[in-house]
This record gives C-alpha cells, sequence and structure tokens, in this order.
C-alpha cells in the first residue's frame, strides 16, 4: 500500500511538471523557410507511376519532373526535362532532346537511359520491374499508353525516341503527367516494391521523411539544375477535418490550405490575414441521359431536360458560388472551347413544350441516379439530385432519385441501369481529347461505358479521330470547336459545372499560383517573415 | 493459474478462427468491388479485368479464403491494395499512435471516474453526489465529435493553451524508436518535445476519456453502495475502524472487481481505434485506417487490421481475468 501511494504521488508529480512544462511550449509553424501545407488526407504513395490519387500528386509535383510540362496558367506543353522534341513527318517517330545538366536527388545522373527506365517499366512487360507487389501502372493503361506507342529507345545519353503506333496529338500531354517523371533507377532497384516511400527524382525538392497519416517532409534540392526554390522545408500535413483545418490556418500553424468548405468561404473573405485563390478548374459535373432508353431517345426530351435544369442555383447553393454554370463538356480554359455556342436558357415554358411536342405533355416517370460520395466537381450530389428532381418536376418529370454505394454505383452506371446519371470528369492532360473522347465518342460507348449517355454520333466519331492524328493545333483547335457544336445540338448532357479549385494561404505567402491541370508546384513560392 | 492462462491462450485459436472466417465474409459480401471503388470514374473494361485478377478477385471465393489462410499460416496478411504497404507494416505503424492516446484517455478515464465515482458513493444524496452523477451522464451522452470542437475552440482557439491538432509540432523532430512520441521523447531528453507531446495529447485523450470517465464514475458509485451496505463493512464500523480503513481496505477494494471489468472493456474498445477523435484531431491511428480500408473494400487491410485487433482484445480481457484473482483471494481459477 505504501509502494502504492509513493508510485501515486510521483505520478502527480509528473502530471504537475507536465502541466507546467505544457503551458511553457509556443505554437508557430516554425522558422521562416518552412512551409506547412494542409489538406484532407495523407498520401497513398509517392512513386508517380503507381498512383492515381490527388494527394499523392500534390507532393510528386515538387519530387519530380516530366520530359514536357504545362505553362504557367495554361495546359500548352512546353519543355522541361527535354529541351526540345521533333516529330517525323508520318508523325510517328518523336525524338527528344534531353538535358545534360540534370541530376537525381541521389546524384544518379539524368540521362536517356534513366527515361527509357522510368518508361520502360511501365511499357515493356518483360522489364525487372513491369510487375510490382505494391501495385500496377494504373494512370499509363488508363491513358492507352499501350495501345499509342509501339517502342522506346535510347540511342544516346541525351537523345530519347518514342515510336508511335499510329499518330496521336494528345499523346504530346500525356508525357507532362506525373505518371510519365524520370524516377532514379538507382533508387528504384534499390528498394524494389517499397520504392513508393523513398521516392527520388530530379525536381526543386527532395524528400526528407514521411509520417503516415501525419506529414510529408521535402527539403530544398540545392544542386537543382532550374531555380532554386526560396522555400527551405516544404511540409504536407493531412488534416482531414476541414473545420480543423481552417481553425490551423487561421492560429498560424499553417501557411496555407487547399479543398476549402465553401461554408467557411464569407469568413475567409473576410479575414485580411488570410489571402484565398480560386481559379476554374479543369472538371465537368454533367447529368447524362441515357439514350439507349426512351424517351431519351428523343432529341426534343433530352432539350427540354436542359431548359428545366436551373444551372445556377446549383452554382449559388451548393458551391458557395465557387463554380460556374457549364454549356460545354470541357472547361472553360481548356484551349478550343466553344465560347460561341449559346447554351440551352433555363426556361421551364420552353422545357414544357418541348415536351408536349415530342408527345409527352403530360410528363413522364423516369429515374435520377446520384452518387453517394463527394467527388471534386460534385461536392453534394444527393442534394443536388434532390434540386434537379424539384425542377424536373415543375416541368412534369417525375424522377426518383436512386443511390447505390459508390463502386456499385459505377458499375451500374457504366453498364447503363440508369435512365439519367449524375457523374463528372476531372481532366488528366490538359487536352480536349481526355474529355470529348473519354466521355462522349461512339466506341466509349461500348459496355462498361465510359460514355454514360451511350451516345454514339458517326459524325463526332469522325471528327474526334481527325483530331487525334492531327497535329496542327489550329487545325486541332477548330475540329474540336466543331465536335462541341455537333454536342450541343444532340445534346447528350445536361452540362451541370466546373467546379472552381480553391486555395487559401496565410498573409506573407506570395508567389504560388494555382494551375489548371490542379498541379501543386510550390517552386516559386516565397515566405515573408510574419 | 498457470493452467488457466495457458488453457485461455489456447481458446485464442478456435476464436481466431471463428473472427477470420466472419470477417472474411462479412467483407465480401458487402455490394461494392474494390477495383471498381479504386478505378472510380476511369474504370473501363479493360482496366477493371487487370486490376481484379491482380487483385485475385477473378477467383471463386473459397479459393481466395484458402490463399488467405495460407498466407496467414505463413506469418503473411498480404499487402492492402489501398496503399501499397504490408498490411502488418500498416497496423503496427499505427499502433502506437492509438496506444499512446488510449493510454493517456484511460489514465484521465481511471482518475476522474474513480475520484468521481467514490465522492459520489460516499456522500450519497449530496449535492456532490447528485453533481458528479451529472457530470457522469453527461460524459456518456455527449457527442464526441461536438466535444472535441467544442473543447478545441475553447482551450485551443479562444485560449490558446493547446495545439488545435496533429501529434507534434511541425518544427519538432523526434526520433522514432518505440513509435510512442512521449516516450521517445524522453528517451531523447529532449524536455521541449516532451513538453509538445503532451501539449498535443491532451485534448484528444480528454475527447476520448470522457465517455469511458462516465462509465467509470456510474460503476464505481454503485458498485461501492453496494459493498458500503454489506455486513461485514458493518462491522468493520462497529469495530470502530478508521474510516480511511474502512473505505480503502475493506470497501474499495471489493467494489473494484467490476470496475476493474468495465475499464478492461473500455480499454479494449479504445485500442481499436476511435475513428472520430483521430479523424478530428488528425491523430494518425489505427482506427481511421480501418474505416477508410472498410470503405475502399479493402479486405485484406480490413482482415488483417481486424484479426489483430481481435488478438489485442483477447488478451486484455485475459489481463483482467488474471488481476481479479489477484485483487480477490476468494476467485480461484485452477481446480487443486
Amino acid at each position: 500500500m505504501k509502494k502504492l501511494a509513493s508510485t501515486a504521488r510521483l505520478a502527480a508529480l509528473t502530471a504537475c511538471s507536465v502541466l507546467l512544462f505544457g503551458c511553457g511550449g509556443g505554437s508557430s509553424s516554425g522558422t521562416s523557410d518552412t512551409l506547412v501545407f494542409g489538406r484532407g488526407s495523407d498520401s497513398v504513395g509517392l512513386d508517380p507511376a503507381l498512383e492515381t490519387d490527388g494527394e499523392s500528386f500534390k507532393v510528386c509535383d515538387n519530387l519530380y519532373e516530366t520530359l514536357v510540362t504545362y505553362a504557367p496558367g495554361s495546359t500548352q506543353v512546353i519543355p522541361q526535362l527535354a529541351h526540345s522534341w521533333s516529330v517525323d513527318e508520318a508523325g510517328l517517330e518523336w525524338t527528344f532532346h534531353l538535358r545534360t545538366d540534370v541530376s537525381f536527388h541521389d546524384g544518379t545522373p539524368f540521362n536517356a537511359e534513366a527515361m527509357l527506365f522510368s518508361l520502360g517499366r511501365q511499357f515493356f512487360p518483360d522489364h525487372p520491374f513491369h510487375k510490382l507487389a505494391a501495385g500496377s501502372y494504373q494512370y499509363w493503361k488508363d491513358m492507352g499508353m499501350d495501345d499509342m506507342i509501339a517502342d522506346m529507345t535510347a540511342p544516346n545519353d541525351s537523345t530519347f525516341v518514342i515510336q508511335l503506333a499510329t499518330p496521336n496529338a494528345p499523346f504530346l500531354s500525356n508525357l507532362g503527367m506525373n505518371f510519365c517523371a524520370a524516377v532514379s533507377p538507382t533508387a528504384v532497384r534499390k528498394h524494389g516494391a517499397d520504392y513508393f516511400k523513398h521516392p527520388v527524382g530530379t525536381g526543386p525538392f527532395r524528400f526528407v521523411e514521411w509520417l503516415k497519416d501525419e506529414r510529408i517532409i521535402l527539403a530544398r534540392n540545392d544542386t537543382y539544375w532550374g531555380t532554386a526554390p526560396q522555400i527551405g522545408r516544404l511540409v504536407f500535413r493531412a488534416i482531414q477535418d476541414p473545420l480543423v483545418r481552417y481553425l490551423e490556418l487561421r492560429a498560424g500553424s499553417l501557411d496555407g490550405m487547399d479543398n476549402l468548405s465553401p461554408e467557411f468561404l464569407d469568413e475567409l473573405r473576410a479575414d485580411d490575414q488570410i489571402k484565398l485563390l480560386t481559379q476554374p478548374g479543369m472538371n465537368i459535373g454533367y447529368l447524362a441521359m441515357n439514350m439507349e432508353k426512351p424517351p431519351f431517345d428523343d432529341v426534343r426530351v433530352r432539350m427540354a431536360v436542359n431548359h428545366a435544369v436551373n444551372k445556377q442555383s446549383l452554382v449559388d447553393n451548393f458551391y458557395g458560388g465557387l463554380a460556374e454554370a457549364a454549356k460545354n463538356p470541357i472547361p472553360p480554359m481548356m484551349w478550343s472551347y466553344n465560347d460561341d455556342i449559346e447554351p440551352y436558357a433555363y426556361d421551364p415554358d420552353r422545357a414544357r413544350q418541348l415536351l408536349a411536342e415530342a408527345g409527352l405533355a403530360n410528363g413522364f416517370e423516369t429515374e435520377l441516379w446520384a452518387m453517394p460520395a463527394a467527388r471534386p466537381y460534385m461536392p453534394q450530389p444527393e442534394k443536388i439530385a434532390q434540386a434537379i428532381q424539384a425542377d424536373l418536376a415543375q416541368v412534369g418529370i417525375d424522377a426518383r432519385i436512386v443511390s447505390l454505394e459508390w463502386a456499385t454505383y459505377l458499375d451500374k452506371v457504366f453498364k447503363g441501369h440508369h435512365d439519367m446519371c449524375l457523374l463528372g470528369w476531372t481532366g488528366d492532360n490538359g487536352d480536349p481529347d481526355n474529355f470529348l473522347y473519354v466521355l462522349l465518342d461512339k466506341l466509349a460507348a461500348i459496355k462498361p461505358a465510359q460514355n454514360v449517355a451511350f451516345y454514339k454520333s458517326d459524325e463526332l466519331h469522325e471528327i474526334l479521330v481527325a483530331a487525334r492524328r492531327e497535329t496542327d493545333l489550329t487545325h486541332r483547335t477548330q475540329m474540336y470547336r466543331q465536335a462541341q457544336e455537333i454536342i450541343h445540338d444532340d445534346a447528350p448532357w445536361v452540362p451541370l459545372v466546373h467546379a472552381t479549385q480553391t486555395m487559401a494561404f496565410r498573409e506573407g505567402v506570395e508567389g504560388f499560383q494555382l494551375h489548371p491541370t490542379g498541379s501543386k508546384w510550390f517552386q516559386t513560392t516565397r515566405l515573408t517573415p510574419r | 493459474m498457470h493452467g488457466f492462462i495457458l488453457r485461455r491462450l489456447a481458446l485464442l485459436v478456435p476464436t481466431l478462427a471463428g473472427i477470420s472466417v466472419a470477417v472474411f465474409l462479412m467483407i465480401h459480401l458487402v455490394p461494392g468491388d474494390p477495383a471498381q471503388a479504386m478505378l472510380g470514374e476511369r474504370a473501363n473494361a479493360e482496366t477493371l479485368a487487370a486490376l481484379r485478377y491482380e487483385m485475385g478477385l477473378d477467383q471463386p471465393l473459397y479459393r481466395q479464403f484458402g490463399r488467405f489462410v495460407s498466407d496467414l499460416l505463413h506469418g503473411d496478411l498480404g499487402r492492402s491494395f489501398r496503399t501499397h504497404e504490408k498490411v502488418t507494416t500498416e497496423v503496427f505503424r499505427r499502433f502506437p499512435a492509438t496506444f499512446e492516446l488510449t493510454m493517456a484517455a484511460m489514465a484521465f478515464a481511471i482518475t476522474g471516474g474513480l475520484g468521481l465515482g467514490l465522492l459520489a458513493a460516499v456522500r450519497r444524496g449530496s449535492t456532490i453526489d447528485y453533481l458528479s452523477m451529472g457530470v457522469a451522464t453527461a460524459g456518456i451522452s455527449m457527442p464526441v465529435f461536438w466535444l472535441a470542437l467544442v473543447l478545441i475552440l475553447l482551450l485551443a482557439v479562444q485560449f490558446p493553451l493547446f495545439p488545435i491538432s496533429g501529434r507534434v509540432s511541425s518544427h519538432t523532430f523526434i526520433e522514432s524508436q518505440t513509435g510512442i512520441s512521449f516516450i521517445d521523447a524522453l528517451l531523447a531528453g529532449d524536455l521541449q518535445a516532451f513538453s509538445d507531446v503532451v501539449r498535443h495529447l491532451t485534448l484528444p485523450a480528454i475527447t476520448l476519456g470522457t465517455i469511458p470517465l462516465a462509465v467509470i464514475a456510474r460503476m464505481t458509485r454503485s458498485s461501492l453502495l453496494e459493498v458500503l451496505g454489506e455486513d461485514y463493512i458493518r462491522t468493520a464500523w462497529a469495530k470502530g475502524l478508521p474510516r480511511r480503513l474502512v473505505l480503502l481496505r475493506h470497501a474499495v477494494r471489493n467494489a473494484f472487481i467490476p470496475t476493474l471489468t468495465v475499464i478492461a472493456l473500455e480499454f479494449g474498445y479504445l485500442l481499436g481505434g476511435a475513428i472520430i477523435t483521430e479523424t478530428i484531431y488528425a491523430w494518425p491511428g489505427i482506427g481511421r485506417w480501418l474505416f477508410l480500408a472498410v470503405l475502399a473494400r479493402d479486405f485484406r487491410a480490413v482482415q488483417g487490421g481486424v484479426l489483430l485487433l481481435a488478438i489485442l482484445f483477447i488478451l486484455i480481457n485475459l489481463l483482467a481475468d488474471v488481476l481479479y484473482a489477484l485483487l480477490d483471494p476468494r476467485i480461484r481459477y485452477d481446480r487443486r
């Protein structure tokens, strides 16, 4: 008993000292060259070819580089690890001339062999690192790279050649995406399946430490070939709760954060210690009408639905104003966006009239499928479905909302079980092909289909295929503008909204630029002392 | 006693076998294809088939189960689909954070709960009794997320005594030896880091410890009241023993046994991770990891994670049973 009592006293003493110490410590984000960035969840992994989630790419953006990249503020392709490139007459052989002053963070020189290794491990089935216990090269497959490419070679240290199977213009944009980044062959050989937690690239920041679900720490790459970043340390903290993330920013323990909830926007705008950055996102949230099912095989009905939905009210009520009503399948900042198209105005009378012309003066019963989970292009799909349901009821369309678990939802929608469904897309490479061909071409309507309107237009197909083969940007632009007209007239979708991307920084963080692709490059960011 | 412990450990085998089958069936029979969930909007026939093949989902269920069991017997829980990582690595990496939080929460719950319960029982019917039982009732009924946010807004934002979230500050670096931050900080002799860790631990521990505190307080009060009504206590009073001795030696020790059961159970539950507390305080524990694994139908992670947690739960209950025997000489597990 005595022993117990003395233990208790010791415990009490420890507790008191803890309290004393506890109240003494300060809370700040640390030294002036450390930038702490808060986001909603941790990265899955840091092997750019393995990952498919935005939180992984956010970190990879700063560790790795690609042959080509996108110009600031646009999706136009510019040189990065390749200082120039050329393509032969047939549009099949692409020759990239590489920089010779670049090395990986581990000292391995960057050259054509390293590039061949980085892309070759994804392409050649017999490559020693083609099959990994950690996962598969999903993005490579998703972007159709296997069908696109016939071969790749490294004739000398500074020349890298890719042979295409057929001429393909969007291919160059794909090379700017994370999965095509150069990875250190030395590091991949050393770590094998565990490379995803020991990333080594050529980028402006190098990897220091990863505390899972807590934070990832990067440091400035002092031997960087380009302009070295001004930030010494870049810390990515995972804070799931949006309110807590916002409070941390206000308290100054975060220097920046993304994915702001609309509910804090007004307060945030009023706070002069915080700067809000916004940019139209490269995405589309849409309502697709299943054209294989009547009455949606009738274009008048599809137009009626377009006239019945009040898009602006969706933007105001569910996006906190941080979105733009859509009229085309591709977002406005993408090249070839056709701004001449006159959108179907919100006009219930016109909708009723069109329905009457289609012989449905008394309306009809149908189903509206809604995603169960928030997506970047649609934060509250079930509420949005309810709003659309009410809009449709106004014109006599009685839509029952169907919601299923996410994977089941996709499975059934891709197989065409729905009448109408909500879905969306976030662009990958900034090329219109990545929206129009993937989502609306007739070949994309083969089940399980990503063209969930099951819209099959031969006219559109011809243009989209020709645009893929065309390498002249002016011609391609013309083709995609025409494609948007055809889609508008056939109205397979109600294009709903383009969600805006948001980011907030505390006062004193300068030089960060949002990019249409959603990439988060911290290279040019500066910190001024508070 | 040894025989009892061995028998109980042997019982682990059939229990775990049952749990494995149940978890395997549950995660495979709920709707939702993990390959589809992983690919999202980007899924097409080709990528889906390739991923299902890679994950072994194209095999019949009995064969998948057979593989799971055979891997398990080789001590391999497989790799998580969602995070590329080995399930054992995932669990062992997150467990220290959960363990640390659980210990702190239980320390708070046991001290507070026993104290309140004792006070209430000894001063039965007094204002103190009503007050402490009021606190206990409030503790049980308060939604955890609400309590967490109120604590943050009050003690981290309004009066910035504690940090808002996280396990350590962004500028604090502690070399990991045990994975339990405050022990690592002490081992490194870094008092600044130690204080940082404790400050970060305080609010989540209070949040997580409040419900167990309330349960322990009520249990302590009721069992102590029962014991205080026993004949031998009356005898002790009649003998003129000092109040302190009657209460501490005769009453509390006997009243403690049901409370111990409650403590062991609460401890076991908390070790399973606390999704809400971990989410709000950005605490890198096992609860949220397991929750995300379930959502993604990452069944290797779910199977492995649940299995390891079940072993822990059973071991803690075994420990509680052993403690009974130490506390109460009447309890004997061995038939001699």
